[in-house]
């Protein structure tokens, strides 16, 4: 396998592992938002409430940061990087 | 004091700048104290910023099409960022939203995790692919991946009919807000505002646009923050309202309890003068089926990854790299207006609907409450009304109407805060309508003028002659929104969310096949972008004029269905044509690598 394959093979596994995280907070809970928003949440908020409010929003913010650094360490791991600016 | 590359100045220039600005607010408030009336303070504020971003566009100018269609890539990581987060969040996210919270609770919600859930696609699936690809525009991607005039010409359509459907509802916004701000009919104040978001982008296109939504940003984040501080304070809520509500969240739904939620009769409801809605629904309680829930949230989703505006502020910035953290700053940036929506919406509610507080107007008399002077104002404005349907003499939760907009513009008068600070709010609501009509009409008529004008009909075309179209576009498609815009056929809201599923429908799986999957041709593509819009717009149609809608996808959803279909149309046809030349499996291998030369050199 070409160093192009096996990178472009690691970049498709995070995205997987991206988009099942991203399918968590944006889908999976609210399949169950009725029986969550019983749970006293985060700050005293009922749970599904303070998903909607903040936490899936947080959640999208981090994942975001998190992703574009696994990124570059693939990148850089097949010496694909960009030199220099940030 | 600014010395060297304007670039590496930013923080200093836009630190001066925002000092500058709070400066500006504790004149105006010093003003107040001295007896400047509240009409004066509001054509003041609207008429400073809006000059400031008149110069800033102007210094903006420029003669290159690099400049002029990507601000020269060299826009920073958190400033574009900023940028992002203003041509984002619209005049809909600033005015809207809260009320839309306040009236339809959990619901209404999955806007909030759409808006920004989508954010994750844009990151992982698609900006720093069409960023190493050094494309000038989305259909710029689409042309070159796939081949052809015809598939380029169909990523125009569809670009044009979900940003045109978009740009309406802003320029509608600005109009609104100029209207009120600056005491003029609201015919006339739509062209004021257009002329406003054409002093920004005209002369500087991308460049102009990208310095003036920073500024813009930084208004409207000071304008939407300070409030919503200032009340929790005041009512002693909390210091922190973020994290501190639960309490007044809980009291909500015990008054909730304690008062019901009592239907009113047709007949009594016809007297209420239209746009205003009541309390209807519970405020933290889950009301909504997890599909509608889910649904509307996938469909801003998956909208958000295809809307054209937002995606070209990531072709703006200087590498790959860049592109992607740009987009985690973009989404902090929007998380801070967005979480603190729902705790204004909840401020908004406790403060008037709690009778133990001395906002509180349930339960008053009638009569007391309309001889509140706010009351007076904004049933004036036909954004407040009460009635005594029962015929009790007091004032009941079932008996109190409002309009959504009143609750970001209402509150802080409400709140009996000083009026600089519905001031200050007006100026912020202004930079969020004005800051994404520009981000739309550019994408329109960059679009046109690149791919149509000079792609297309002459790629012979000069520089200077390129950049002469483009701004002619500019302001004839302007002139079209706000013509349209004058007509008032929509509400803000709904016309919003359709430009979302009108922009998934056609570009969602062109642009992410187009990378993901080497398989995918020309033929697929333009199908794909054909069937998806026309299905899309079909079921709107067909659910607008009485249709009974299947799975549930509503007039709200109806992208769902079309993004299915551009989905399978794209694929079958993909196919069963033949495979994409060796040419075009190489560009794409050379698009999923960030490092070497973006396949679009610096001038196309």
């Amino acid at each position: 396998m070409s160093k192009q394959e096996q990178h472009w093979e690691k970049t498709r596994g995070l995205l997987i592992v991206t988009l099942a995280i991203w399918f968590v907070f944006s889908i999976g809970i609210f399949l169950f938002g009725a029986e969550m928003n019983e749970v006293t949440g985060p700050f005293g908020y009922p749970l599904t409430y303070w998903f909607t409010c903040q936490g899936s929003l947080g959640a999208f913010v981090i994942l975001i940061f998190w992703f574009a650094n696994r990124q570059e360490k693939i990148d850089e791991q097949f010496g694909f990087s960009e030199r220099g600016d940030d | 004091m600014i010395k060297g590359n304007f670039i590496d100045n930013l923080p200093k220039v836009y630190g001066i700048y925002t000092g500058g600005f709070l400066a500006f607010i504790i004149i105006m408030a010093i003003g107040e104290q001295m007896g400047m009336t509240s009409k004066t303070i509001g054509i003041c504020f609207v008429a400073f910023t809006v000059a400031i971003y008149a110069i800033i566009g102007y210094l903006s100018r420029t003669a290159q099409a690099d400049a002029y269609y990507v601000a020269g890539r060299q826009v920073p990581t958190v400033f574009n960022g900023m940028a992002t987060a203003a041509d984002w969040m619209s005049g809909a996210s600033f005015v809207a939203m809260a009320g839309g919270i306040y009236f339809k609770g959990y619901g209404y919600m999955a806007l909030l995790v759409g808006w920004t859930g989508g954010y994750v696609l844009v990151a992982s699936l698609l900006a720093p692919y069409l960023r190493k690809f050094g494309c000038y525009t989305v259909p710029d991607f689409i042309g070159t991946r796939y081949g052809g005039n015809l598939s380029r010409f169909m990523a125009v359509v569809v670009l044009t009919v979900a940003s045109f459907t978009y740009v309406t509802a802003q320029i509608n916004a600005t109009g609104t807000i100029a209207s009120v701000a600056l005491d003029i009919p609201f015919q006339y104040a739509v062209y004021v505002g257009l002329v406003s978001i054409l002093l920004c982008s005209m002369l500087g296109g991308m460049r102009g646009v990208t310095w003036t939504q920073v500024a813009q940003y930084i208004v409207l984040i000071i304008a939407y923050l300070l409030p919503v501080f200032w009340i929790s304070n005041k009512m002693g809520a909390g210091f922190f309202p973020h994290f501190m509500l639960a309490d007044e969240v809980a009291r909500i739904g015990e008054l909730e309890q304690q008062f019901g939620f009592v239907k009113n009769a047709a007949a009594d409801l016809k007297s209420v003068p239209k746009g205003l809605a009541g309390i209807t629904k519970a405020h933290s309680a889950v009301n909504a089926s997890p599909w509608a829930f889910i649904s509307l949230a996938l469909a801003m989703m998956m909208g958000t990854a295809s809307l054209p505006h937002v995606m070209m502020r990531y072709f703006t910035t200087p590498s790959v790299k860049a592109a992607r953290k740009s987009v985690g700053w973009s989404l902090f940036f929007i998380f801070l207006l967005y979480s603190s929506a729902p705790m204004l919406a909840t401020l908004s509610k406790l403060s008037l609907i709690d009778p133990t507080l001395p906002t509180g107007i349930i339960g008053k008399s009638i009569a007391e409450v309309q001889a509140i002077d706010w009351y007076q104002n904004w049933n004036q404005a036909n954004l407040m009304f009460v009635s005594d349907f029962n015929g009790n003499g007091t004032l009941e939760l079932n008996e109190f109407f409002m309009g959504g907009k009143a609750v970001v513009l209402a509150t802080p008068e409400i709140a009996g805060l000083p009026y600089v600070i519905s001031g200050l709010v007006a100026a912020g609501g202004m930079a969020a309508a004005m800051s994404t009509a520009d981000g739309l009409i550019l994408a329109i008529a960059n679009a046109i003028s690149h791919d149509v004008y000079y792609k297309i009909i002459d790629p012979k075309a000069e520089t200077a002659k390129r950049l002469v179209v483009a701004r002619v576009l500019l302001v004839v498609i302007g002139f079209a929104g706000a013509t349209i815009a004058a007509l008032e056929i929509q509400g803000i809201l709904g016309s919003v969310i359709w430009a979302f599923d009108f922009a998934m429908s056609g570009l969602f799986f062109p642009l992410v096949l187009g990378v993901w999957w080497k398989r995918a041709n020309k033929e697929g593509a333009v199908a794909g972008m054909f069937l998806g819009l026309v299905s899309g717009a079909a079921y709107l149609i067909w659910v607008r004029n009485g249709g009974s809608g299947f799975l549930g996808i509503t007039q709200l959803t109806f992208g769902i269905f079309g993004s299915f279909v551009s989905l399978v149309s794209m694929v079958v046809v993909s196919l069963m044509t033949s495979e994409p030349n060796a040419a075009t499996q190489r560009m794409v291998d050379e698009v999923r690598v960030p490092s070497g030369k973006s396949i679009l050199g610096k001038q196309h």
